[in-house]
């Protein structure tokens, strides 16, 4: 019996096969998926907005790349993955709205994928695949076992990373 | 009395919150109802305060496609509200506005003209604005707005930009949100009012709360 995790608006979950880990309609929200491909465990964290550091309430670690990165990571050693196996494929941070006079609202998305970057980057991570920005929502969904990464947008072609 | 604590809001100021999303959307449904000519009927107006992740459930789904209509707001009111209709929904009212009754029936998969896409910005201006001057006029509050963005995409993708503000400050939305529906369900959709907290606070004092 296998099933679908579904990881909402800052939130994270982990997974091993035979489940898949998915979530639904991201917009300029980024989908960060870690993976341990020689334990099969992956992660997936479902983060809001770049940095933990800037806000004050920031109680809840996923809803920031920063520390929802750092926080996932963890989750998933915790069930037994490697550190230094650890690998990502991101999605999402879309424009949705074309603002025309709020640069901040405008780069929200942007920022999400720089932050979510330069984290990875920061902790040694490798990115395997991406498909982040343009201005439309996407459904991602993770196989631990096999280690793609399916993409779904409204009018577009399954995208499989 | 008009502080609001996003973990414990009284019942009073509840049912307030919940009476401005009645008379916004009252507003708004009878002009949506004279534009097209038909009865369209709301329901009571619900003041939910969720999670993120429970967020784009209140439309039916995060991967539902739906028209959204966003436009920020300014002045003594601040947020965003949000006029959002089903695709389908939005297809057949800007049908009958622009009389292409004669048409075959729109399914998922047809696409907007340029025409309908500007009708549907147009109605998205005329309905939150019915919204937004009842709630200006209740108050005596000033509320400018931006012009209309419009989105057609999955309900949870449209839903990340106003969550994401909110995110800035809290882990929980709050929003007053009304759906509405003609008799036959042709043409349904939501009104989601997304004030910032501050926001929320001179809605209340206004009122003498």
């Amino acid at each position: 019996m296998n099933k679908t995790i579904k990881v909402g608006m800052a939130d994270a979950n982990v997974c091993r096969p035979p489940d898949l880990i998915a979530t639904l309609g991201l917009g300029s929200c980024v989908g960060v998926v870690l993976y341990d491909p020689v334990k099969k465990i992956a992660g997936l964290v479902h983060v809001m907005l770049p940095d933990s550091t800037k806000i004050i309430n920031n109680s809840n670690k996923y809803k920031f790349a920063d520390t929802g990165i750092v926080t996932l990571i963890q989750d998933m050693v915790d069930i037994g993955a490697i550190r230094r196996n650890i690998v990502a494929k991101i999605a999402g941070g879309a424009q949705m709205f074309s603002f025309v006079n709020n640069l901040e609202m405008m780069r929200i998305g942007d920022r999400n994928v720089e932050a979510t970057k330069q984290k990875l980057a920061e902790l040694g991570i490798p990115i395997l695949a991406e498909d982040t920005g343009a201005n439309y929502g996407r459904t991602i969904e993770f196989n631990p076992d096999t280690g793609l990464l399916h993409i779904k947008s409204f009018g577009k072609e399954l995208l499989i990373l | 009395m008009a502080d609001i604590n996003l973990n414990g809001i009284n019942n009073m100021q509840y049912d307030v919150l919940r009476e401005i999303g009645n008379i916004g959307a009252g507003n708004a449904t009878t002009a949506l109802s004279q534009m097209i000519n038909a009865k369209v009927s709301m329901n009571v107006p619900k003041v939910e305060l969720l999670e993120f992740k429970e967020l784009s459930d209140i439309v039916g789904g995060a991967e539902k496609i739906v028209v959204g209509i966003l436009f920020t707001l300014d002045g003594d009111v601040d947020g965003m509200m949000m006029f959002m209709m089903d695709k389908l929904a939005s297809m057949h009212l800007v049908n009958i506005l622009l009389g292409n009754m004669e048409e075959t029936k729109p399914t998922e998969e047809t696409e907007f003209s340029e025409m309908g896409l500007s009708a549907l910005n147009e109605i998205g201006n005329i309905i939150s604005g019915a919204y937004l001057s009842s709630l200006s006029s209740l108050t005596n509050l000033t509320i400018t707005t931006s012009i209309p963005y419009m989105a057609i995409d999955m309900a949870g993708a449209i839903l990340s930009v106003p969550a994401i503000e909110f995110g800035k400050i809290g882990d929980k939305a709050l929003l007053i949100e009304t759906e509405f529906g003609d008799k036959d369900n042709y043409v349904n959709g939501y009104f989601i009012l997304i004030p910032t907290l501050k926001s929320y606070s001179s809605i209340l004092k206004s009122l003498g709360l």
